[in-house]
């Protein structure tokens, strides 16, 4: 009998990885179209049937981070034996890069991910200090209607960014802040605070208050204790925090797309911007798709064991 | 621009609400949530069941199919708009549709949207369940063999009492985000079948430059957000008492 069960337990067992497997499989299939079309020939990228194997080749990128024009002629086979391999690649594919003077014009693309980097960054880095210094004091100190306080923190969040982006673009025609990086910062910074005040108290609450208390004791100021004592043990919790913010603004789509037009454009709104009305060339798409993805992937990855807690603002517990 | 301040009282409020477009884009936004976060829920809880257990590679699994919900809904929508096409999309290659167009079928649109939104967010009921399903005390599970259980008794005293809590959690919180959803739906399909009320919203406000009827009903939507926020808030609590 005994026998009998557990083999009958192995092969339930068996079954449930190969379906966990098969279902894996499919559901990152989408992220293996989006990274393999990066590497393939345009002439490859819209086929049917759709191209599985093929000779992988990184025009895409090239062609991401450059201007062109298309070839009116043939190009001229001294010039494409002098010209470096990249461009070679160019020529190969009928276009050819734009220049001033002697210098290759680049695309808007690397503006926008530098736009990006700079604005997710900066935002990270406030909305965590300030959430972290509030979080502190709404987990040491009591207040009057604390609960009140930290509903209204969040119901910050809780309104389509659409909506509030409708106020705020009037207010910021006013201000001249549209399209400014410190106008996106601002408002990354005000939707990620809720976000860090949530999670930074719960990983505050977590501290006990004994180690200030012995601090403060022995002669430590409030100021001197937060920072020596509080904010080291807290570190898990602002790596944690910070992934998430960090995740939030730098994917953030709507408000980029009402608020910038030129200037301080991230790439969210920009990538899909890219696809006009014409031949969509999908390789080169798929390339910036896949760069955008690549910083928050590895973020991410290091501090997956971080996501849980943040995803429940501390009601799970490790 | 500089015209003297107009006040219309509730005007904007009743002509939102006897605007039986409106109430169309609320129903759409209602199928949505519903298709969108019982495929996620099942998805994702399902998939939790299959990864609670000793599984080569485990971590490595996880994470990978974590990666959908770290990307943005902008770009996963651009991306779908690939993989959907009706002559040349890989989808249709694979399920053998032929040309089936997918966001440009009035019926089918929504549909396709949702399935985009389930693949996205499926990790996250994915994670939550995971967390909650390694909570459960093993034990139990010895007693319940012990006693003989069969195995949907044990699943359905033991496991999903236990895992409710966080798949409440996942259940409030992504209703409240699909609610909230204008991206994935926004960049996949222009059919009026798709148009959800945040992207009424935005037509409102950019492209009729109507703000006071767009304000009107961005305070709507506001206090039905506000209302499934109490509701999640509380369970929350809850949970966290546990």
């Amino acid at each position: 009998m005994a026998v009998v069960t557990s083999s009958a337990k192995r092969l339930t067992n068996r079954m449930a990885i190969a379906a966990v497997l098969i279902i894996a499989v499919i559901f990152l299939s989408p992220l293996y179209w989006i990274g393999s079309t990066a590497f393939k020939p345009r002439s490859l990228a819209t086929t049917v049937p759709p191209t599985v194997f093929f000779q992988p080749e990184i025009t895409s990128f090239i062609k991401l981070f450059t201007k062109r024009v298309q070839l009116t002629k043939p190009v001229d086979p001294a010039v494409y034996a002098a010209a470096p391999w990249y461009e070679q690649r160019i020529y190969d594919g009928g276009e050819r890069m734009l220049r001033v003077g002697p210098n290759i014009q680049l695309s808007q693309y690397p503006n926008r991910f530098l736009n990006s980097l700079i604005i997710a960054v900066t935002s990270t880095f406030i909305a965590v200090s300030m959430g972290t210094i509030t979080a502190y004091g709404f987990s040491r100190f009591k207040m009057p209607g604390e609960a009140d306080w930290l509903f209204f923190i969040l119901s910050t969040r809780m309104l389509p960014p659409i909506v509030v982006a409708i106020p705020m673009y009037l207010m910021y025609r006013v201000v001249g802040l549209n399209d400014t990086h410190i106008g996106l910062i601002i408002l990354y910074t005000a939707f990620n605070l809720s976000f860090s005040v949530w999670l930074m108290k719960g990983f505050m609450d977590e501290i006990p208050k004994e180690y200030e208390e012995a601090a403060l004791v022995d002669g430590y100021t409030r100021m001197q204790s937060f920072f020596k004592i509080v904010l080291p043990e807290a570190v898990t919790g602002i790596a944690a925090t910070s992934v998430f913010c960090f995740i939030t603004a730098w994917n953030e789509y709507a408000f980029a797309l009402i608020m910038t037009s030129r200037r301080a454009q991230t790439a969210p709104p920009f990538i899909p911007s890219q696809v006009g009305s014409g031949l969509i060339d999908w390789t080169v798409i798929a390339a910036g798709t896949l760069l955008f993805i690549l910083p928050v992937a590895i973020f991410t990855f290091m501090l997956r064991n971080h996501l849980l807690r943040g995803v429940t603002f501390g009601a799970i517990r490790k | 621009m500089n015209d003297p301040v107009n006040f219309v009282g509730l005007a904007n409020y009743r002509d939102l609400l006897n605007d039986p477009h409106i109430w169309s884009n609320f129903w759409i936004t209602a199928k949505y949530v519903i298709v969108s976060v019982s495929g996620q829920m099942v998805v994702g809880f399902g998939l939790a069941l299959l990864l609670n257990r000793k599984i080569p590679a485990k971590g490595l699994i996880t994470t990978l199919l974590m990666l959908p919900m770290m990307m943005s809904a902008a770009v996963v929508g651009l991306f779908w708009r690939l993989l959907y096409d009706p002559s040349w999309g890989p989808l249709n290659y694979v399920l053998g549709l032929g040309n089936f167009a997918w966001l440009s079928n009035a019926d089918a649109a929504l549909y396709a949207v949702a399935l985009t939104d389930i693949w996205m967010w499926a990790p996250f009921v994915m994670l939550l369940s995971l967390a909650g399903l390694s909570a459960v005390p093993q034990h139990l599970y010895e007693a319940a063999a012990i006693d003989r259980a069969g195995t949907w008794y044990t699943f359905s005293r033991i496991t999903l009492p236990l895992v409710a809590p966080l798949l409440l959690i996942a259940l409030i919180f992504r209703t409240m985000e699909a609610f909230k959803t204008f991206d994935i739906a926004y960049i996949l399909s222009t059919q009026p079948t798709t148009e959800l009320v945040s992207i009424k919203l935005y037509k409102f406000a950019f492209q009729e430059w109507q703000t006071g009827k767009s304000c009107a009903l961005a305070y709507i939507v506001l206090i039905l957000v506000l209302a499934i926020t109490n509701i999640y808030v509380k369970y929350l609590n809850q949970a966290k008492e546990r």
